[in-house]
């Protein structure tokens, strides 16, 4: 019972996180500043939905496979996002933005 | 043959634990046979080396892991309020940061960590330099302070 109220929190939660993600989308006005609101979909949504789910599996093999669903998810989407901001970069389109610097992290 | 050997106890734990079989003698046979058959492709691939199998990884990652994931849920509520916020608050920018990380894996790992968290995104890479998309002034700064750079650096080890 606690489990399923604490799943249901979580995954509901992640719901909203994933719809946030689409107003994002809507609402940003260019295209790098979308990316980022596809980039809540992709971690919180996802990430609450799936260890959500992960407190209702029936044997741990099952959550062992969540687990693996949502580190192979965590490692492809921003590589996927990066290969689709790259490219947008080197076919010419710029991002529209306030100021440009150049700066170097002070490590 | 190090890397051989990891290799073969990988891929038998994903096998074990995907499948869920432990006391099935024909079903075991058979996924040492895949796991046997996927190795002798690997080494003939020439990819079992410290990249396809970065061995040296996982003891840096577990203590930078649970920092990145926190990090990671403070960025995704603040880019979320502002999406939601009727003004749209934002400033995005572009900003040029340095990668002190030595390998290729470790450059991977600080990129993929700044796109991962909301309101930065790594938009190109080119030698140690990196180029980010921030959607606003304080996700900008976070960059800017480094220390995702030095704990990734951290990760890698001193191999």
């Amino acid at each position: 019972m606690i489990l399923e109220i604490v799943s249901s929190v979580l995954v509901i939660a992640g719901a909203i996180f994933a719809v946030i993600g689409g107003i994002g989308i809507v609402r940003l006005p260019d295209f790098f500043s979308r990316i980022h609101g596809a980039g809540i979909t992709d971690t919180l949504g996802a990430g609450l939905i799936l260890t959500g789910l992960m407190f209702l599996s029936p044997e741990w093999t099952v959550t062992v496979k969540l687990v693996a669903i949502l580190v192979l998810l965590w490692i492809t989407s921003p590589t996927a996002t990066h290969a689709l901001a790259n490219a947008a970069l080197e076919t010419g389109l710029r991002p529209d933005v306030d100021e440009t610097e150049e700066a170097t992290s002070s490590s | 043959m190090t890397y051989a050997a990891g290799l073969v106890a990988i891929l038998a734990a994903v096998w074990l634990l995907l499948s869920g079989y432990f006391d099935k003698p024909l079903l075991l046979g058979l996924g040492a046979v895949s796991v046997a058959l996927v190795v002798f492709i690997s080494l003939r691939m020439r990819i079992v080396d410290d990249e396809g199998l970065p061995v040296q990884l996982p003891a840096g990652l577990v203590r930078y892991l649970p920092w990145l994931v926190v990090e990671i849920v403070k960025a995704n509520v603040d880019v979320a309020l502002r999406i939601l916020r009727p003004s749209l608050p934002i400033r995005p920018r572009v900003i040029r940061v340095r990668a002190g990380q030595r390998t290729d894996v470790g450059r991977v790992i600080y990129a993929n960590s700044i796109t991962l968290t909301p309101g930065t995104v790594t938009i190109d890479t080119e030698g140690d330099h990196i180029t980010i998309h921030a959607l606003t002034e304080e996700a900008a700064a976070g960059v800017l302070t480094g220390e995702m750079d030095r704990r990734v650096a951290r990760v890698e080890g001193r191999g």
